[in-house]
């Protein structure tokens, strides 16, 4: 299957199988005028199998929702057709609207307007928490 | 702008100075008696409470201070629908510190975010509730003249029991203070406070159902009610209510230096028959968390004695 390489603009490479749609919708991808392809399912020798999207323009990312998502996921930056920077993500410690509060005794069930931030808690594994029930998000 | 709204805004030596101005307002508390003149208290209460709404309001007195507000959300605009931050970007034109309980977990910490004054959270739902914290640690100093070097025992529901979550945060962070988790296996501490709280901290702790068989270890035991209003299922509730009750016969179990505490109200885990064992603290512990708060109102307005 071939897909054109980009001249200017974004590709998100070694996202984990299947999580490439979830990541298209939380970046607002569907709003672009711009191409941009969801190539599913690519063979990986480090990963075995592996989503990436490309995006044939610069358009500013959202890494928090990246590292949030899947911080494995590498950016890479195109200018001209060559690749000039390469992201390495990791979780982010602050989500401002990413994600919502699933806790219904949570304050941001009843008031919608407030943000929902969640923080990142230092535990074995990285979770998320709601910054105002300290729920944690699953 | 320093609010309270959970025990861990509080350093240990914040907590430790806290202590030490309610110690002293229990000695002479005459000092204290026009230090908040021209003060204003607010008692945000969205949700019913008897202790400590009125603990709030005798500290603010006892300091000369006033104090005005609601006891009820139905006697406040957010019956018509107004939301947490715009009561309160009101109110705090009108008073000098607020005291809020609200149903709702995380209401305060929305409230402190435009608030102008000082936010005290005096409950938010099941969440937190540092005052009470701050009396339990208060009364433990209290009873034992320490923090450090000691056995709490934690019995009944320490799952929804917000005193308890914020007094083994806030009681992990002292020496060598081990504790007993006594609850049916449905109401166990849950998985975030051993796992962010007891296990990072390297505090030991074990995991009882048996409330006799700990009864010989412990210097503190804390007794919580097991709340109707925090079960979604009324059959749950019904089935867990009197799994622990506390009776002469368990205290004679006890150390002859057990202090027994409870947050209050009590429903029937502790039987009256234990009110008159010099052991039990529940009652002294009500009457410190006024003293407590006063300290912290004055900690909060800034007014050093």
């Amino acid at each position: 299957m071939n897909i054109d390489s980009i001249n200017n603009g974004i590709v998100l490479d070694h996202i984990t199988a299947g999580k490439s749609m979830q990541i298209y919708k939380l970046l607002n991808l569907d709003r672009l005028d711009c191409s941009v392809a969801i190539i599913k399912n690519v063979k990986s020798s480090k990963m075995g199998r592996k989503d990436i999207i490309k995006i044939d323009e610069a358009i500013d990312v959202n890494l928090d929702v990246l590292g949030y998502l899947d911080p494995d996921i590498t950016v890479n930056i195109i200018r001209n057709g060559v690749r000039i920077q390469k992201l390495k993500l990791s979780p982010p410690e602050e989500l401002v609207n990413v994600i919502s509060c699933k806790n219904p005794r949570c304050i941001t069930t009843t008031e919608p307007q407030i943000p929902q931030i969640f923080y990142l808690s230092g535990e074995d594994k990285p979770v998320y928490r709601c910054r105002y029930c300290d729920s944690e998000r699953k | 702008m320093r609010h309270l709204i959970d025990i861990n805004d509080l350093s240990i030596e914040e907590i430790d100075r806290l202590i030490a101005v309610a110690d002293d307002i229990i000695a002479d508390p005459q000092k204290y008696a026009e230090v908040c003149h021209g003060k204003k208290l607010a008692t945000l209460f969205f949700e019913p409470s008897t202790r400590t709404r009125l603990s709030f309001e005798a500290a603010m007195m006892e300091l000369g201070g006033n104090v005005l507000g609601f006891s009820s959300a139905d006697s406040s605009s957010s019956a018509k629908g107004e939301s947490v931050s715009d009561t309160i970007r009101v109110v705090s034109y009108y008073a000098d510190v607020i005291a809020m309980r609200h149903p709702k977990e995380g209401a305060p910490r929305v409230a402190s975010a435009v608030s102008d004054v000082p936010v005290i959270n005096a409950g938010d739902g099941g969440h937190n509730h540092p005052t009470q914290t701050l009396t339990d640690l208060l009364t433990i100093h209290r009873e034992k003249g320490r923090l450090s070097d000691m056995t709490v025992g934690l019995c009944g529901d320490l799952m929804f029991g917000r005193t308890v979550h914020s007094l083994i945060s806030a009681m992990s962070r002292y020496e060598n203070v081990k504790f007993i988790l006594i609850s049916p296996p449905e109401l166990r501490v849950p998985d975030y406070i051993t796992q962010t709280v007891l296990k990072r901290r390297g505090c030991e702790y074990e995991v009882a159902e048996s409330l006799d068989s700990s009864m010989e270890k412990l210097d503190i035991l804390y007794m919580t009610r097991i709340q109707r209003e925090r079960f979604f299922n009324e059959a749950d509730y019904l089935r867990l209510k009197d799994t622990y009750i506390l009776d002469t016969d368990k205290m004679a179990l006890g150390k002859p230096d057990l202090s027994v505490m409870h947050p209050l109200p009590r429903v029937n885990e502790i039987d009256t028959a234990v009110d008159a064992d010099p052991r039990a603290a529940y009652f002294r512990q009500a009457k410190y968390g006024k003293y407590i708060r006063m300290a912290l109102i004055l900690m909060l307005l800034g007014k050093e004695i």
